[in-house]
């Protein structure tokens, strides 16, 4: 349980701090000139978008809250779906 | 290297889709027949932990940043297999919630950095590990694995952005891996140190051991 305080410590306390910068991908698509072909092309809204909770001001604190539900929400959805398969398998049995 | 929806043709999309779906159901099953209770809250520590690292980008070059893919991490702690089913449902949150990843890519993503990830860092862990036997093997091969598991998702996402007409195989493909080869350093020093220091916490499942008695290891 170590491990899951130290992976809400790094969603809420270092999320702030991570590299505006792009990542592999996007720079390669800002490269060579085909990011545009992701703009507004989400086929499904998201609750959260871009890891920035909606409604507050400070962004800082919108990517905590956003990595503090993410994580939990990462936790939770990981052990029903490993739960089920470990009954799963029971069933077999 | 989340591919947002618009990146991928239908036929690019549906191929990785289909070829996901038929690789995940095999790995649902193979992680059923290890998986013990114990090992479910592990699974779902194992998810926060990578949804968490994935969001922090650390600088690497040319205004360039990476982050954690973590598919050699969940590897080496929890064996190829129940890695990949924690890295996809990683990604369903990120798709689902967050909007990193599109819906129509989701299947490419997951091929990518769900299911190539781990078998490739599955493949170089275990030669490596059986090459150096003691500690330092595990950290050499986490480090290594990582590094590996980075540049092949990268090659493999240039593949489908090259198949889908949108760039050229010949220009995106050098240019995702000259960005990955950097990037996957990175994944490397955070791969081995979190390796080393897990396993210095008994946190883990010994997933080498029990592939070699069942002759299904390397």
């Amino acid at each position: 349980m170590v491990l899951l305080l130290i992976a809400l410590a790094v969603a809420v306390f270092l999320s702030p701090f991570a590299s505006p910068h792009p990542d592999g991908l996007e720079r390669v698509a800002e490269d060579y000139g085909f990011l545009d072909k992701g703009e507004g092309s989400a086929l499904v809204g998201s609750p959260i978008p871009d890891y920035l909770f909606p409604g507050i001001e400070n962004e800082g604190l919108a990517t905590s809250v956003a990595g503090l539900i993410g994580t939990l929400l990462a936790f939770g959805i990981m052990y029903g779906l490993a739960r089920l398969i470990a009954a799963g398998k029971r069933a077999q049995l | 290297m989340h591919i947002p929806d618009g990146f991928l043709d239908p036929k690019t999309w549906v191929a990785a889709s289909i070829l996901s779906a038929g690789t995940l159901s095999y790995n649902v099953r193979k992680t059923g027949e290890s998986l013990g209770e114990r090992q479910v809250p592990v699974m779902g520590v194992m998810a926060a932990f990578i949804f968490a690292a994935q969001m922090i980008n650390f600088p690497i070059a040319g205004g360039t940043s990476g982050h954690l893919l973590g598919a050699a991490l969940a590897t080496v702690l929890l064996g190829p297999w129940c890695a990949s089913i924690t890295i996809t449902t990683v990604l369903v949150i990120q798709c689902l919630f967050f909007q990193d990843g599109g819906v129509t890519a989701l299947g490419a993503n997951v091929l990518n950095m769900a299911i190539i990830g781990p078998l490739v860092a599955m493949g170089i862990y275990t030669a490596v590990t059986r090459l150096i036997g003691d500690k330092k093997g595990v950290t050499a091969g986490a480090f290594i694995a990582a590094w590996a598991s980075v540049v092949a998702a990268a090659a493999f996402a240039a593949l489908e952005l090259a198949f889908s007409g949108t760039v050229p195989f010949k220009v995106v493909f050098p240019a995702m891996i000259g960005w990955h080869v950097l990037i996957g350093f990175g994944e490397g020093l955070i791969t081995a140190v979190v390796v080393s220091f897990v396993r210095s916490i008994g946190f883990g499942v010994d997933w080498q051991q029990k592939s070699m008695e069942s002759g299904a290891g390397s």
